[in-house]
């Protein structure tokens, strides 16, 4: 008598498709996923436990640390929220900076997804070329923060230092080159027919099912919502640009992949606006040394990351440390919807689901 | 020119000449002269892989913008050999529960598979070990052997990514082999035979791959999943299977496959272009340069293609070779047979 039987398989903490540390076990019929579960907590640094010993200035580097793939955006975010706790308003030079900068972040981060798109579906000189490119940004990090993965770079009240000169040529050149590097990624990896058979039609998530699980970022707008923070909610200097939320219909994962790479396309036009806007003036509003925020006062801010809504909720007790923190990270958020998207696919299917689902596992766990 | 032509016959003429000259019978001449030719065999694929390897890298680099191997002796040649080296003192790692004779087992297994297929490769006009008049089925049927090598790492590794992997070179293989043998079909029609030397001799007007250009390109197709190669690396499958079938295999074993791989696909070159691009034959150079440079620029397209797509997915890959390899290369053998009978019947041919 024949029979078969399911496979209980790991995938991952220790695979080379798992972004980290992502642990997925998945029980398989031969090939076909019948169920799965995400197991998180292997790259778990109790950041939010950390920012209740911490002062507020301290704990911006522990921020751009959370994503660490577009590092700029989540201390912006942070930074953000404690200057809406105390009406601080920022000097538009910081401003600017910190959009450009942020901008970039989304650059490089969407970068990276797209080439771990590709090494996830065995194009290995996708990744390459990617990171080629995102090597640029990383070079303008370096040249304003000193550093190139996590840059510290923003502070409450402004930003830590001013652009260096050799900063300008460097973003001007990368911006002139975009299009270029997008052709280049067409011409590899959009337009590939196996990529294409790949993806397409492969992880469905209906807009419904999106909004009810909380998702948000690309994933969200590849179902067909055009949902994006810098419109729906103008933070920062967000209204002043002209730039267009680019939106897919069908929330596969070919749409979640190809939004990422029209996004780099806004992105850039936004920095160029950006740049060419750029006023003279200081970087800094005047603080107090130690920051102490009224009593009871609870402030939840949010931004639009490269993963999706970044939010940051910070409840004070009137000392210099924040009573509680709590990171509302995209990452976690978007990678609950695995098991559902991926029920009845391909094993290979999962491995691309993860990647166009695109999480930080820093960010999942915090 | 006839000197360089003849050279290694004539190597080979001298030392049997020499045999016998010390008192051996000419059966017994014959047998130590087979075991030369296997440990040229094994001489040739060993330096050859080593010249592959890095080959790829660079090719690879090339692809990718980056410079690859650069560091040991020019160019970074020597890099493959302080690979081979540091492969062979890793610490051999059996790990418990498995399988132990099946794992053992396994890459030897798929190394002897592969290097059979050199007997059949004519490298030169006269330099085959074994002129078999049935090469060509010989090729196929060896070939196909190794999926059991895989299996058997597969199965006796104890570990779910490798049974994976393992079931998939399974599938795989019995998918693609059909329309890699039927591909074959078409010229061994033409030639009239299963043997090499006829069908070299059967190109000396016109290559077959202008006769028979899409054989050629199921061929390739086929022998691409055949060789376990990117875009169809099913068993290995990095980013999915980790490993696939080789994940429990360490330092030398793992070496092992890494080696067989690679010799067949020096093997599968020589036979495309043998098949294909008549042979050893040509101008100018000796026959037995004519032949390498033939397979390399094949291997080339290989690692053309390895390093430009991404894996195809399972099901696809099977639908694929079902639903249209295998359709077209039956097409091309009708077609083949309407073209034989209406040369015939024209007096053409």
């Amino acid at each position: 008598m024949l029979q078969t039987e399911n496979l209980t398989v790991n995938i991952g903490p220790q695979h080379p498709s798992t972004h980290g540390g992502l642990h997925v076990e998945a029980i398989f019929n031969g090939e076909i996923i019948i169920d799965s579960k995400v197991h998180l907590g292997y790259v778990h640094r109790s950041v939010e436990k950390i920012a209740e010993t911490r002062t507020y200035p301290q704990f911006v580097p522990y921020a751009s640390r959370l994503d660490y793939l577009a590092s700029h955006l989540p201390t912006i975010a942070y930074c953000q929220t404690v200057e809406k706790m105390l009406g601080v308003e920022l000097t538009p030079r910081a401003e600017y900076i910190r959009v450009i900068m942020g901008e970039l972040s989304r650059i490089a981060s969407h970068m990276l997804a797209i080439g771990s798109i590709a090494i996830d579906l065995g194009a290995t000189t996708g990744l390459i070329y990617t990171f080629r490119d995102r090597e640029r940004i990383m070079d303008m990090f370096e040249m304003t923060s000193g550093q190139r993965l996590i840059a510290s770079y923003a502070r409450i009240g402004g930003i830590s230092e001013d652009l260096p000169p050799e900063f300008f040529p460097a973003i001007k050149s990368f911006i002139k080159d975009l299009p270029k590097m997008l052709q280049e990624y067409d011409d590899l990896l959009v337009g590939n027919e196996i990529m294409q058979a790949r993806l397409k039609g492969v992880g469905l998530l209906s807009a419904e099912d999106a909004i009810a699980y909380g998702i948000t970022g690309p994933n969200l707008r590849a179902t067909g919502v055009a949902y994006d923070i810098r419109k729906a909610e103008p933070y920062s200097i967000y209204d002043s640009f002209d730039f267009d939320i680019p939106i897919a219909f069908n929330g596969d994962s070919w749409d979640r992949f190809v939004l990422r790479v029209e996004e780099i396309r806004e992105s850039g036009r936004i920095i160029e606006q950006a740049l060419a806007g750029l006023p003279e003036g200081e970087i800094k509003t005047k603080v107090p040394r130690v920051i102490r925020p009224e009593a009871g006062k609870e402030v939840y801010h949010r931004i639009e990351s490269a993963k999706g809504e970044l939010g940051f909720y910070i409840v004070s007790d009137g000392s210099d440390k924040p009573y509680r923190l709590h990171v509302r990270a995209p990452s976690f958020v978007n990678l609950m919807v695995l098991p559902q998207i991926s029920k009845g696919e391909k094993l290979q299917d999962i491995i691309a689901n993860i990647a166009t689902l695109d999480p930080v596992l820093g960010e999942c766990d915090r | 020119m006839e000197n360089v032509e003849l050279l290694f016959l004539n190597i080979a003429k001298f030392i049997f000449n020499w045999l016998q000259s010390i008192g051996l019978s000419p059966l017994w001449a014959d047998f130590v002269m087979l075991v030369i030719k296997f440990a040229c065999i094994a001489g040739i694929v060993t330096v050859n892989i080593l010249i592959l390897i890095w080959l790829e890298r660079k090719v690879s680099g090339f692809i990718q913008q980056r410079l690859g191997p650069n560091r040991l002796g020019p160019f970074g040649i020597f890099q493959t050999v302080a690979d081979a080296i540091k492969l062979l003192t890793k610490e051999d790692i059996i790990p418990s529960r498995t399988d132990k004779f099946i794992f053992r087992t396994a890459p030897i297994f798929f190394i002897i598979i592969s290097l059979m297929l050199y007997i059949v490769i004519p490298f030169g006009d006269g330099m085959q070990i074994v002129d078999l008049n049935i090469g060509v089925f010989y090729f196929l049927s060896v070939g196909s052997l190794a999926t059991i090598a895989i299996l058997m790492a597969g199965w006796g590794s104890n570990n779910k990514w490798s049974l994976l992997g393992a079931m998939r070179s399974v599938a795989q293989m019995i998918t693609y082999e059909i329309p890699l043998a039927f591909s074959l079909l078409g010229i061994i029609m033409i030639a009239g035979s299963l043997r090499m030397s006829d069908i070299i001799a059967a190109q000396s007007n016109v290559w077959f791959i202008l006769l028979q250009p899409i054989a050629f390109i199921t061929y390739f197709i086929a022998a691409t999943a055949e060789l376990n190669r990117g875009p169809f690396d099913m068993p290995e499958a990095e980013q999915e299977l980790t490993a696939g079938a080789y994940t429990e295999y360490t330092g030398m074993r793992w070496a092992l496959f890494f080696l067989a791989e690679y010799t067949n696909l020096f093997a599968v070159s020589a036979i495309a272009a043998t098949m294909f691009f008549g042979g050893w034959q040509g101008p100018f150079l000796p026959s037995w340069l004519w032949l390498p440079i033939k397979a390399y620029l094949i291997m080339m397209i290989f690692f053309w293609i390895k390093w430009t797509f991404p894996r195809i997915r399972m099901d696809h890959l099977m639908s694929f070779s079902w639903k249209v390899l295998i359709p077209i290369s039956l097409a091309n053998i009708i077609l083949t047979g309407c073209g034989i009978h209406l040369f015939r019947w024209m007096g053409w041919w």
